[in-house]
């Protein structure tokens, strides 16, 4: 990625969504996939067990985009999904991980 | 009192609970010992499709005729994959389906067995929901979740993967989940169901605009009562046809890409658009922007995501389609709305879909209505998928819901024998009739075979142009006329075939009485193949051109 592009990645808006999910195989296909199907880039990942472990929330980054709020409804429907909520960009839970991903 | 069963045993005898009394399959290696549970069930009849595809497809005409959920069974590998096109068009057209396929064993997961393919991968975009079972234990969760997941909201497939370990661990049981039923989905909220008879009850030229979730959702009645209360003239998508008798005097027929001119037009006209369990597909739509341009619209829905998907809606309502309209019944007045209605007819008497040649019997529609004038409304009309889908749509007489079994969103050809011979397994005392092409007939032919077997009562109208005729229609209309791969330089000789198949055959062509064949044909119990050459040059008019503005048909 050159630098032109890359500004042009950073000057969009972005949206962090926070997905409380059941903890078992496949689960982050079954979210990831409704992305991958419509050509919708997820920028960032992150998944760890809460709790018991029976429970697990995924963090994604994502640009904002006219499709989100559909997005947002599809991902709710899945089974395994328990709750998902939609934060800022600004959202702590990147920003504080960006020591990790210098090139 | 306790007993010790295998995975197999468990998961036959949870489908026995469950109801299931046919379930259509192909066995393999992967899924023998639920093949060999089934052998002993006395309750389950079974039914050997000859490919997995016509097995699921037969489910899903189970389905769709009784609107319960429906149980297809493939083994492993090719036999999952061989079923996904059912299970995919099943998921566009909400019909609720329990696919189990078998899997190799845990332990071979992931090492390129024979006859592995990841079935839970590929199931994920193409279902509502899909299980890879690990144990035994998890059987008595996992299948009555699936019959409740099919059957509740927005009804839809569900794939439940079970490795061939599962199937023969023994466990002990000392007693059995539920069986599972269709969960209740919240109450409409009622203020909006205020705001939107209020809508309804100022509007000057309302349309009701019915879907197939009128069909799912049982609610073909209330949506007449509150067309006829509140004067709403209605049109039908593909798959809501026969929730109001097209005869009916407020009935607008199919709209979008192949409806009546005056459907369209009444639509453009409209300052209301009343959505019912429809999904503004774009085969209905036609060029968004351009659908019912001066239009509010109001849009029911058991499912959230549909809403604003593609149109926002002024009045957006979550619910059920019967209990919202039930709610929405007392809410609005009582109005002939004369005005409008005497416009819209105005309308149907100016730009009447034209039927032509409805008289002869070796026409298009004149063969239609031939077999409509041998059948009543107790008949189910299934189709393929074509030319021959989009005349019958238009022209057959359809009355009652579930009476129209067809591939609406995934539009997949082959869907129409499987699927009539399912719904005639379910539904004995019904004569189905499959309409069907030269095309679509041979993506499936095998079936043939099932439905001797199964001596089950189709009728199978062959409607032979030797063309693919959809493609040819576009390539003539849109392609300058250069007519490629979609013509069939040879034919088979589909009476021999069927005969060859083991079911009773007539040509139209060789009779000099069509109809009295036809009667004749159709009155006879068990299958049989009526084949009747047409014109390959006949359009399904008139039509929208693919991202035009429904308001600009062409033809007829």
């Amino acid at each position: 990625m050159n630098a032109i592009n890359r500004n042009e990645q950073n000057a969009l808006a972005r949206a962090v969504l926070e997905i409380d999910v059941n903890n078992h195989a496949g689960v982050m296909s079954h979210v990831v996939g409704l992305f991958s199907r419509r050509a919708y880039n997820v920028e960032g990942i992150l998944c760890l067990p809460v709790g018991d472990g029976r429970q697990s929330r995924i963090w994604l980054l994502v640009n904002e985009d006219q499709r989100l709020a559909q997005m947002m409804k599809q991902v709710e429907k899945l089974e395994d999904v328990i709750a998902i909520r939609r934060h800022n960009a600004d959202h702590a839970v990147f920003q504080d991980l960006e020591s990790f991903f210098r090139p | 009192m306790t007993e010790t069963l295998t995975g197999a045993q468990i998961t036959v005898r949870l489908l026995e609970r469950q109801g299931i009394r046919t379930v259509a399959g192909i066995p393999g290696g992967a899924i023998l010992p639920i093949y060999d549970a089934l052998g002993q069930s006395t309750a389950i009849h079974h039914v050997l499709a000859r490919h997995e595809q016509g097995a699921g497809f037969m489910a899903q005409g189970m389905a769709r005729a009784t609107g319960q959920p429906a149980v297809c069974l493939a083994s492993s590998g090719p036999g999952a994959t061989n079923l996904l096109t059912a299970i995919a068009d099943a998921k566009l057209d909400s019909i609720p389906l329990v696919a189990i396929t078998g899997q190799v064993p845990k332990a071979m997961i992931g090492t390129d067995a024979f006859q592995e393919v990841d079935t839970y991968g590929l199931g994920i975009p193409i279902t509502k929901h899909n299980f890879l079972v690990s144990s035994a234990e998890e059987l008595l969760e996992v299948i009555p979740r699936a019959f409740r997941i099919a059957a509740s909201g927005r009804p839809g497939p569900v794939l439940v993967d079970i490795p061939k370990d599962v199937q023969t661990q023994a466990i002990e049981i000392s007693a059995w989940p539920e069986p599972a039923r269709a969960e209740h989905a919240p109450a409409a909220d009622a203020a909006l169901i205020e705001q939107a008879a209020a809508m309804i009850n100022a509007a000057e030229r309302p349309i009701l605009y019915l879907g197939g979730g009128v069909i799912h959702s049982g609610a073909s009645a209330a949506a007449i009562e509150l067309a006829e209360k509140a004067g709403l003239p209605t049109v039908m998508t593909l798959m809501a046809l026969g929730a109001m008798p097209v005869d009916h005097p407020l009935a607008l027929g199919m709209l979008g890409m192949h409806a009546a001119r005056y459907t369209n037009l009444a639509l453009d006209e409209c300052d209301l658009l009343i959505a019912v369990g429809a999904r503004f597909d774009d085969r209905a739509t036609g060029k968004v922007a351009a659908f019912c341009p001066q239009a509010k619209i109001i849009h029911i829905d058991i499912d959230p995501a549909e809403l604003d998907k593609i149109k926002t809606a002024h009045i957006g309502i979550t619910a059920d389609i019967g209990e919202a309209l039930g709610q929405l019944l007392p809410a609005t007045f009582q109005n002939s709305r004369k005005k409008w209605v005497d416009r819209v007819n105005a309308l149907k008497a100016e730009f009447p879909l034209a039927m032509s040649d409805l008289d002869n019997p070796r026409s298009h529609f004149g063969l239609i209505q031939s077999v409509a004038a041998c059948l009543d409304d107790d008949a189910i009309i299934a189709t393929d998928v074509g030319q021959h889908q989009m005349w019958v749509a238009q022209a057959y007489p359809l009355r009652r819901p579930r009476q129209w079994l067809t591939s609406g969103g995934l539009g997949t050809m082959g869907f129409g024998v499987p699927a009539a011979i399912g719904a005639a397994l379910a539904e004995r005392e019904r004569t189905v009739v499959c309409f069907t092409g030269d095309g679509s007939i041979m993506m499936n032919i095998q079936e043939l075979v099932t439905a001797a077997e199964e001596n089950v009562n189709i009728k199978i109208v062959l409607m032979d142009n030797a063309t693919l005729g959809l493609v040819h229609q576009q390539q003539t209309l849109f392609y300058g006329e250069r007519l490629f791969a979609s013509q069939f330089r040879s034919s088979p000789d589909f009476v021999k075939i069927a005969q060859g198949f083991g079911i009773a055959a007539v040509d139209l062509d060789a009779s000099a009485n069509p109809c009295a064949t036809l009667m004749e044909a159709i009155s006879r119990p068990g299958p049989c193949l009526i084949h009747a050459s047409i014109d390959a040059e006949q359009k399904v008019y008139p039509m929208v051109p693919p991202g035009a503005a429904n308001r600009d048909m062409i033809g007829a």
